[in-house]
């Protein structure tokens, strides 16, 4: 009697428990099943595009839905790797390709899209060729671009130029030139999100670039010895030490967070001129103050020339593109549903229209007549000539480089910044981590 | 020995519950602490960047971590945080403590209101603080008042200060309410003996409240030191560990060296001396609570 009862009491919890789990994998509305392939996105300008891009994909294709959840820039990060190496990783991963790619592919944890590409040829032409790139190692492919090209460039304020009598910037020597100007006027020449830490690598990337080439930096990523000590590197750390000296950054940049959009708000208000930052701050000035955008108040421009510098001024640093990884621990029927996406879902005429609505350039050839047809056609269209006609588009060095490289290198650029180590002590501190 | 004989030679108790009452703690114990601990500090032998296989390393994690001026940087700025927070909070929350344990009215209010800190997360105290603090668009912009609008966080000189302040802000009524609780359980007699004495207040206060609330102190300051090698969401929050390296205490070097720079291996060595800085200090602090520190001072048990 008692043994029956107890057969009916684990009997029932059982069921309970089925009942609960069978619940909790269905979701609200019941419309993915526990099967459904999921995607990990991010908070900000592309927010809006991916949901209602998985939202038509889903009602269009119920038996191959996708189910998306969205995270903010630096809890994804940590995020993801950590999910990935628990085997509890999304279908769909985010990246930016480079290093922490390569990571990834190095531990066996995304799937080789070689073949697909090769299968699907309309998948391949939809892309510039040179964003392409940013997703292949070793001759493979495991990434394709999923949103928009995002060169760095100099936001600024026209009224606060106009106001001062002066003329954005073309060299670097103008640049200096422009800093007592504006700092008279109790103004700061540039606002910088400072305690992100990844805005200041922006300084870096350019002036290394424009002194000595893409060149110095590709012998970094290489490993090869003491490459930080290259004099191109020493010359950028002094220069950016040089404006900070006098008094080109905001007081207390590196207490103001970009991903709050702080950095972008010194420069609407008329706190400070200019601003470098890259494509995405675009989406975040449209968001944060449409007036002040529409009503044509917001100047852009490239990166000076620097005098005697080796590098094509032509030359752009940001982000290619954000890609999309398919994990190679994610079921069949996953990866299927997956692949399908990528092929017909994304970057589709609807998926396009949605991304340069928000203000982003999508990273698709013959985009030029859409763009000219924005309301933000200006920066759009300046932003896709700037991507197509460079000669060499740098990711962004904090992605390129594996991650115990990245992180060090932004603390010790902090401390650049801070005036608390010279170029040297920077060389000899990030000599030291490479092969790591 | 008989219940009788034990109380008339005035010993303490030398036998308690039986063992097995710890069993179910230990039990615990075992599974989320010692098992884990053992892990770690097999994963300091170990490189792992999180995602692929886990390789055997030898000592390399540990030569690299204790060769990293970073880590020495680490300690230091531990130290002195724990060092401020403690300098800080403890009079304050003493004498906090000491005047709310009163029983008027208005006091049961203030009391109240110190409460309000403890309340909140340390993440929205944390967000909250960066948003007051902020240079341009913060408390002193808004005010208008120069002296406010400092670089609060981006000084490396300052942010440490400004670190202990908020936690000081966050913590203190913790231990207020420890020591409301302390001063309570003095007995009235005691001071009833003292008025009649003709004793002052301050005299009262040291002759009586202080050496009563010796276990008090001895528990509170134990939470304060420990607990400040935990300081961790707030600091993150509030400023990730920078500018450089100014704020990034032992947790948030082990957090960012684990999760950041993805090598677990020097992120458990780092957290097998974390272990080991804690258990040195909780014993410390027990040593000098001298040697009846365990000891009830309820009457009988």
């Amino acid at each position: 009697m008692i043994r029956k009862k107890l057969l009916g009491t684990v009997a029932l919890s059982t069921a309970l428990l089925l009942a609960l789990s069978g619940c909790g994998s269905s979701g609200p509305g019941g419309k993915t099943s526990s099967d459904s392939a999921t995607m990990w996105g991010l908070t900000g300008g592309d927010e809006a595009t991916f949901t209602t891009s998985v939202e038509s994909w889903n009602s269009a294709n119920p038996e191959q839905s996708i189910k998306l959840d969205i995270f903010a820039n630096d809890a994804y990060k940590t995020k993801v790797r950590t999910a990935i190496g628990a085997g509890q990783g999304p279908t769909f991963i985010y990246g930016w390709g480079g290093g922490v790619l390569k990571s990834y592919v190095d531990a066996g944890q995304v799937e080789d899209l070689t073949d697909f590409v090769t299968e699907n040829p309309e998948v391949k032409e939809r892309y510039l060729p040179a964003i392409l790139d940013n997703g292949v190692i070793d001759g493979k492919t495991y990434a394709l671009p999923n949103n928009k090209v995002a060169p760095v460039v100099i936001y600024f304020n026209k009224d606060v130029f106009a106001d001062a009598g002066v003329e954005p910037p073309t060299t670097w020597d103008e640049l200096i030139d422009l800093v007592p100007v504006f700092n008279k006027q109790g103004i700061a020449p540039f606002s910088l999100g400072g305690q992100s830490k990844w805005p200041n690598l922006m300084w870096l990337q350019y002036l290394t670039d424009r002194i000595g080439g893409p060149e110095v930096f590709q012998a970094i990523v290489d490993g090869k010895a003491d490459s930080w000590s290259d004099p191109a590197v020493i010359q950028a750390l002094t220069m950016i030490q040089e404006l900070v000296d006098a008094g080109g950054f905001t007081s207390g940049f590196s207490s103001i967070a970009a991903d709050s959009g702080a950095d972008v708000a010194l420069v609407y208000t008329g706190k400070a001129a200019m601003l470098m930052q890259g494509g995405w701050a675009y989406q975040t000035f449209k968001k944060d103050a449409p007036e002040f955008v529409s009503s044509d108040k917001l100047g852009f421009i490239s990166f000076p020339t620097v005098e005697g510098g080796k590098g094509d001024p032509k030359n752009i640093v940001g982000n290619p593109s954000n890609f999309w990884s398919i994990s190679s621990k994610a079921t069949d029927a996953q990866k299927e549903a997956a692949l399908a996406y990528l092929k017909d879902g994304m970057l589709n005429d609807e998926y396009v229209d949605d991304l340069i609505a928000s203000g982003a350039v999508p990273v698709v050839t013959g985009m030029e007549e859409k763009l000219a047809a924005s309301p933000d056609s200006d920066f759009l269209t300046y932003a896709y000539d700037l991507a197509k006609e460079a000669p060499h588009f740098q990711l962004s060095w904090d992605q390129a480089l594996s991650p115990a490289q990245g992180d060090a290198m932004l603390t010790n650029l902090d401390q650049i910044f801070l005036k608390e180590i010279t170029p040297q002590q920077f060389a000899t501190n990030m000599n030291a981590t490479l092969g790591k | 020995m008989s219940m009788a004989t034990r109380r008339a030679t005035g010993g303490a108790l030398k036998q308690g519950p039986s063992g097995w009452f710890a069993a179910p703690a230990l039990i615990v114990f075992a599974c989320f602490a010692v098992i884990p601990l053992l892990g770690v500090l097999g994963l300091s032998f170990t490189k792992w960047d999180g995602i692929s296989p886990i390789s055997w390393a030898g000592t390399d994690s540990w030569l690299t971590v204790l060769s990293d001026p970073v880590t020495g940087n680490a300690l230091i700025v531990t130290a002195k945080i724990m060092l401020f927070s403690y300098i800080v909070q403890a009079p304050i929350s003493l004498l906090l403590g000491v005047f709310i344990a009163g029983h008027q009215k208005y006091r049961a209010l203030l009391a109240v209101l110190y409460f309000v800190p403890l309340l909140l997360s340390s993440a929205a105290v944390a967000i909250a603080f960066k948003a007051l603090l902020d240079p341009n668009f913060g408390l002193g912009a808004g005010l208008g008042v120069p002296a406010l609008a400092q670089d609060w966080l981006g000084n490396p000189d300052l942010v440490l200060f400004v670190v202990i302040f908020v936690i000081a802000w966050q913590f203190v009524p913790f231990h207020t309410l420890i020591y409301q609780g302390g001063v309570r359980q003095i007995p009235a007699s005691l001071y009833e003996a003292a008025d009649i004495d003709g004793a002052s207040r301050v005299q009262q206060f040291f002759h009586i409240t202080l050496p009563q609330l010796k276990y008090t102190i001895i528990t509170s300051s134990t939470l304060m030191v420990v607990g400040s090698l935990t300081y961790f969401d707030l600091i993150f929050v509030l400023t990730a560990g920078g500018p450089g390296y100014s704020t990034r205490l032992l947790p948030l070097h082990m957090y960012l060296t684990g999760f950041k720079a993805n090598d677990m291996g020097a992120a458990s060595a780092l957290g097998v001396i974390l272990v080991v800085v804690g258990l040195a200090l909780a014993l410390i602090l027990q040593r000098l609570g001298g040697k009846d520190r365990n000891a009830s001072q309820m009457e009988g048990a």
